[in-house]
């Protein structure tokens, strides 16, 4: 009876240590990129987290520096991979969300023959893995003449199995069929309802599918290291992976290389916290 | 309801022509190419003979695809024994009804997720550093007696693959072990205090019935996502050619990687891939298998 008082009574402070300590090392990873992108090569050497100085925490806030940014933009085509992220990953969460939706649309609220074929193809290839298709891809790309092109890269990302099947999930739930034939009744036109009426009732799916869609594409690797062979189209992912073999014992560089590439997604993130945790457990994203 | 006016032939066509043409084009075929290619020996895309099933007889010999398959293993299996019952014991902590700030452990948890592999393996490289990396330096720094040379990256190559994974995932998939904590019935855990049981026996016979399925669920995506790992050890190994020392690093989408991109042969790489598929396919089954007989 004693040991269970005990155990009630530093439960509670054990419990939120224990979970403290856990988010300490979750976090230390991070913290530790931070400081070292915004430190010279010596203190790097010196100093674990921040140098130690006569500053304010004890801190040399003097000693730190953007000297590791300036030259990881004037030596490296960094600018440019960020905007070819940013271009890739929008470009492909759009157009990859619009033809899932549509996907989903059509097999989820329609009635047609060849309609219980199509989705059981559609999920049936969702469980063959992409590394299967890297060679044969790659050699279609050649064929159609698109190596070390945007669409080389992009066209095969437009094709989503599994955002038609999310779609094609959250319209069965959330799209009673008397809506779209009551809209049908007053001459409203399937086009139309489609992007006023459909894509509204489903928007916390557009929303978790186009950041998973994007978070796909910004963190791909092997996709465009394969088909993007020039550096002025290679995205952060391949940049980063090539400023490894180069620079790869400048720490300071590294680190702020890695921060410059993963910033974005932080901010994107804390943002949209929501959608980010609903969309990336909706089952997708892993490797 | 049935004067509803039907809607025209077309419409489906229409809605689905944009996901099937490129379905079509990018995925069904390069699915068959993928089966043709695995019976050719290739150099670089559009030149390839044909040689049967000699890819497969020689991938079953080959020394090499062996050594990725066993640390494919090795990976898949540590990392699932480290990660789910972290995974499981943090959502179970966070899973407490009065837990003040559970909103900011959980982002906290959750954000290594977002860091994509190449930015995780570059980070991790530094971090598993001799003398200069977080952790020989952290470890030195609180135990005098350990090694700041400690060869992580060299001699260690499993566990610092299995560690980088675990802040990778461990946080994603308490996420899914939280949510599927919020079915088990409380009456149940109520029931079961009142007949005696301690925190263990309501884990073992309330709780862990209840998140089976999920459980299950979380298994075998995380199995089938470490079956594929490439880029994290490729960058975290890219001094060592990014198999590692004797690869010790190598994986299977590595060596497919390998063969098929940097020595050309796209043929043998798709017999890789088919394999791999094949093995993939093989777990899904068993673990279909293996829920049926639980609902039974």
């Amino acid at each position: 009876m004693n040991a269970r008082r005990l155990a009630r009574v530093l439960g509670r402070p054990l419990l939120y240590a224990f979970l403290v300590l856990f988010a300490a090392l979750t976090a230390v990873p991070f913290a530790w990129m931070i400081t070292s992108a915004f430190k010279s090569g010596g203190d790097f050497f010196l100093s674990l987290f921040l140098p130690a100085g006569n500053g304010f925490l004890g801190v040399a806030w003097d000693h730190l520096t953007l000297d590791n940014f300036r030259r990881l933009f004037r030596e490296v085509p960094m600018a440019r991979s960020l905007v070819n992220s940013v271009f890739l990953a929008s470009v492909t969460s759009l157009f990859a969300t619009l033809c899932g939706a549509m996907g989903g649309y059509a097999l989820s609220r329609f009635e047609f023959r060849g309609r219980g074929l199509l989705t059981s193809l559609v999920l049936g290839t969702a469980i063959l893995p992409v590394p299967l298709l890297l060679a044969p891809r790659f050699e279609l790309i050649y064929h159609l003449h698109l190596l070390d092109t945007f669409a080389g890269y992009l066209l095969p990302q437009l094709a989503p199995a599994f955002g038609v099947f999310l779609f094609r999930q959250a319209m069965l739930n959330h799209i009673p069929a008397e809506i779209i034939e009551s809209a049908r009744l007053e001459g409203c036109g399937e086009i139309r309802i489609f992007f006023t009426l459909v894509l509204p009732l489903v928007r916390p799916m557009v929303g978790a599918f186009i950041i998973i869609t994007f978070l796909g594409v910004w963190n791909d690797f092997i996709g465009p290291q394969i088909i993007l062979q020039s550096a002025g189209r290679q995205p952060l992912a391949v940049t980063l992976a090539g400023l490894g073999s180069n620079y790869g014992n400048d720490y300071g560089m590294m680190m702020a290389g890695t921060l410059v590439s993963v910033a974005p997604i932080i901010c994107l993130f804390l943002l949209l916290q929501k959608e980010f945790i609903s969309g990336l457990t909706s089952g997708t994203v892993k490797g | 309801m049935k004067s509803a006016r039907p809607h025209p032939a077309w419409a489906p066509w229409f809605f689905l022509a944009p996901f099937l043409l490129l379905f079509a084009a990018f995925f069904a075929w390069p699915l068959v190419r993928a089966a043709v290619l695995s019976l050719e020996q290739t150099y670089g895309p559009g030149v390839g003979v044909f040689v049967g099933f000699r890819n497969f007889a020689f991938l079953a010999r080959d020394p090499l695809f062996w050594t990725a398959l066993r640390n494919t293993a090795v990976f898949t299996v540590g990392s699932l024994l480290i990660q789910m019952p972290v995974a499981l014991g943090l959502a179970i902590l966070l899973n407490r009804p009065s837990l003040r700030g559970r909103a900011v452990f959980r982002l906290i948890f959750f954000s290594p997720a977002l860091i994509g592999m190449v930015f995780a393996a570059t980070l991790f490289t530094l971090i598993f550093e001799k003398q200069t990396g977080l952790v020989n330096f952290a470890l030195h720094s609180l135990f005098r007696g350990w090694n700041p040379d400690f060869p992580w990256l060299e001699d260690y190559l499993m566990a610092s693959l299995i560690l980088a994974a675990l802040w990778l995932y461990a946080g994603f998939n308490m996420v899914y072990f939280l949510a599927a904590l919020q079915n088990v019935p409380q009456e149940q855990l109520d029931a079961a205090s009142i007949d005696g049981a301690g925190p263990w026996g309501r884990f073992r016979h309330v709780t862990l019935p209840a998140i089976r399925p999920v459980a299950g669920f979380i298994v075998m995506l995380s199995i089938a996502g470490s079956f594929q790992i490439f880029v994290l050890p490729y960058v975290m190994f890219l001094r060592t050619g990014g198999a590692g020392p004797l690869n010790r690093g190598l994986t299977v989408v590595m060596y497919l990687y390998k063969t098929g991109f940097l020595i050309g042969d796209l043929g043998y790489a798709s017999a890789i891939g088919w394999v791999l598929a094949l093995l993939l396919v093989a777990i899904a089954l068993l673990h279909r298998a293996l829920s049926h007989g639980e609902t039974q």
